[in-house]
């Protein structure tokens, strides 16, 4: 028996979720666009691939993006702390480069529980932590039927209170929301 | 008080202010001058006594004096810094007495009134300034009388202890074609200007020259104007015991923070940039820098965003002078309260990027900006989100701007191996191969000429969008000048 795609989604706030995969950059745009208020979304300066803020504005109004540019991944958590605990905004992203150790995962959870704001790590594929509350991975999946489609594959592939699921969904870029869609027949 | 008679003003002339201004640090014995670009020609805007005394004058283009003097040496003429300067010498002046203004751009005057009994006499004052004034390297020439226009006259005019009376009349400040009418006239002195009928000269020369006249002579007052100090945002604090715990460093701090934000408000000002600089005993001075999101004059939200820096802080021995200054000041307005939610939002939002860019400075918290290209990675800009906060509305939202089929993630061209103007069925990228199930485009985009990249020296772009049979959706150019595949982006 699968649990329903809304109770594990929009993110649980309150909590740092992690999500790999090859669309995890579009499922962190998603996650965010379902609240309010600025999105600092953390990243290590030396990265070289860029967020496009034309895409962006598809899920998420860019002028709400932060971007946070750090020397390396220690300023990387300790700014996340700092904006998990402050409730000025809703939501952070923070892309990781390195596996967090138990302590690290920890103190973000305790971070995001005292600022009532909803964490989320793109990680790489199996850099997950302990302490993440849910684990997703995004995969894009080719749609047969529609050119412009956003169709991908959502797995749960860890769930502290829930069971692990799997969902096909969709972004309708005209009315901004998420569609769960039933599997293509391939 | 003081009637006009009794007044004693002083007017210091510094004749050679921007030469001598650069020489202080840099001394030569040869001749110098500092030029000025006027229109198309360098021309001489100031020069030491060597270069005047081998012939050169002012204004003189520099073309002709380096014919006169080829070993002259010259060097750019700052106006802002002898402005800068003139005020340094105008608070130094004010040791001599508190009525201090500026006369023009090259000199000073006292209102020494009442004040030169406290330096032995006129002739002690006057010695003390003029041995001080060469200490320091500078020409100086004084002049001394009972009103403005007849110090300025004898400071620029008297060679030795002629009177009033005795110097030609350019001492009454007048124009070049008033001086050469007067002289034509037969009135090269000011004694002789005196002497004549005044309503003749009227007639001919305007108020102007009588004003002139009279306010040498003292018969039409002339106030010397000082100039109202700049408002100091800094504070200091000497203990008498040096302290390293760093809750008593946060104690002076908040001492010091409380009187400069009270200072602040009565100014209507906020800080946007705080120095503290932390004394220790060995002298050594330990600079600690808070730049803010926005300007702000609240101490209990100031002093926590220090507690980290403070904490850095090696206090070696123990620290014994703090001093705390607001290095860069911004208008802050009142503002009501209670009412506007929104705003203590961004108050709360302004508080967190101040304490993220303590660690990673402000500079690196950024935000998008529309820009205008149709280069798809310069379609957009990154700009500090200090600066850009204040604009609500985006102008990303008017998706009938919208170019084509854009990437969410954008990386350098990676090349893969292919070839023709078809986009591959099949590709190897990042040591994956996919299998290409449906292509759309070509986009075709070229180079912007006007402005040059790098990037895109190889010429037009076709580019594509692919969905691969594996799942990934990946942006794909040909570049049919030079031909080859890259990928550019992959969609979410």
């Amino acid at each position: 028996m699968q649990n329903a795609f809304s109770d594990s989604f929009p993110l649980r706030s309150g909590r740092v979720h992690e999500v790999c995969g090859a669309g995890a950059a579009g499922f962190a745009a998603m996650a965010a666009a379902q609240v309010t208020g600025h999105v600092p979304w953390i990243r290590e300066a030396w990265l070289h691939d860029a967020l496009n803020p034309v895409a962006l504005a598809d899920f998420i109004d860019p002028a709400r993006i932060l971007l946070m540019r750090t020397p390396g991944q220690t300023d990387s958590l300790a700014v996340a702390e700092e904006a998990l605990k402050d409730t000025a905004v809703r939501f952070v992203v923070i892309q990781i480069t390195r596996p967090l150790n138990l302590r690290e995962g920890r103190r973000l959870q305790l971070a995001a529980k005292a600022g009532g704001t909803t964490g989320l790590c793109l990680i790489p594929e199996g850099m997950g932590s302990n302490a993440a509350e849910t684990r997703w991975r995004a995969v894009p999946v080719l749609d047969p039927q529609r050119p412009d489609s956003t169709l991908m594959r959502w797995e749960i592939i860890k769930n502290k209170s829930g069971t692990n699921g799997a969902w096909h969904v969709r972004w309708d870029e005209q009315t901004h929301h998420l569609l769960v869609v039933s599997p293509a027949g391939n | 008080m003081f009637d006009g008679m009794n007044r004693r003003i002083i007017c210091l002339w510094f004749p050679r202010l921007a030469t001598e201004r650069v020489l202080r640090t840099c001394p030569t014995d040869g001749p110098f001058a500092l030029t000025l670009r006027h229109g198309n020609a360098e021309r001489l805007y100031c020069l030491n006594p060597r270069a005047e005394a081998v012939g050169l004058c002012r204004d003189m283009s520099l073309a002709d004096a380096r014919a006169y003097c080829p070993d002259l040496l010259t060097g750019p003429a700052r106006p802002d810094l002898d402005v800068r300067f003139l005020g340094t010498l105008r608070r130094w002046a004010m040791r001599y007495c508190p009525w201090v203004g500026f006369e023009g751009r090259d000199g000073l005057v006292l209102d020494a009134t009442g004040s030169t009994h406290l330096w032995g006499g006129e002739a002690a004052l006057l010695d003390d300034l003029r041995g001080r004034a060469a200490q320091a390297g500078l020409t100086l020439r004084l002049g001394l009388a009972g009103t403005r226009g007849a110090a300025w006259a004898l400071a620029h005019y008297a060679q030795g202890d002629e009177p009033l009376e005795a110097l030609p009349v350019a001492a009454l400040r007048l124009d070049g074609k008033t001086d050469i009418a007067l002289q034509r006239l037969g009135l090269s002195r000011i004694g002789d200007l005196a002497a004549t009928a005044r309503a003749p000269l009227a007639r001919r020369f305007g108020p102007d020259l009588l004003a002139r006249l009279d306010q040498a002579l003292g018969q039409m007052p002339e106030p010397v104007v000082p100039q109202p100090d700049p408002p100091r945002y800094a504070l200091r604090m000497t203990l008498p015991e040096p302290i390293g715990l760093t809750r008593d460093v946060m104690g002076v701090t908040a001492r010091l923070l409380d009187p400069l934000c009270a200072r602040l408000d009565r100014d209507d000002m906020g800080a946007r940039m705080l120095i503290l600089s932390l004394r220790r005993i060995d002298r050594a001075s330990h600079p600690i820098t808070l730049r803010l999101a926005g300007p702000m004059r609240d101490p209990a939200r100031i002093l926590p965003l220090f507690e980290r820096d403070i904490e850095a802080a090696d206090a070696g021995f123990g620290i014994d002078q703090i001093r705390l200054e607001a290095a860069v000041v911004e208008p802050l307005t009142a503002r009501q309260t209670g009412i506007d939610t929104k705003a203590s939002g961004q108050e709360r939002l302004d508080d967190l990027i101040t304490r993220i860019g303590t660690r990673i400075g402000l500079d690196n918290i950024q935000c998008f900006r529309p820009a205008d290209s149709h280069i798809p990675e310069q379609a957009f800009c990154l700009v500090p989100a200090t600066l850009s906060l204040p604009a609500a509305a985006s102008a990303w939202t008017r998706s009938g701007l919208r170019p084509g089929l854009r990437p969410l993630r954008l990386f350098p061209p990676e090349p893969i191996s292919a070839s023709g103007r078809q986009p591959p069925a099949r590709f190897r990228w990042r040591r994956m191969s996919f299998t290409a199930a449906r292509a759309i485009g070509p986009e075709r985009i070229a180079p912007e000429w006007w402005a040059p990249n790098d990037g895109w020296r190889s010429g037009l772009r076709d580019y594509w969008k692919i969905d691969t049979r594996e799942g990934r959706r990946l942006w794909l150019f040909h570049t049919p000048q030079h031909p080859g595949w890259f990928v550019q982006g992959e969609f979410a």
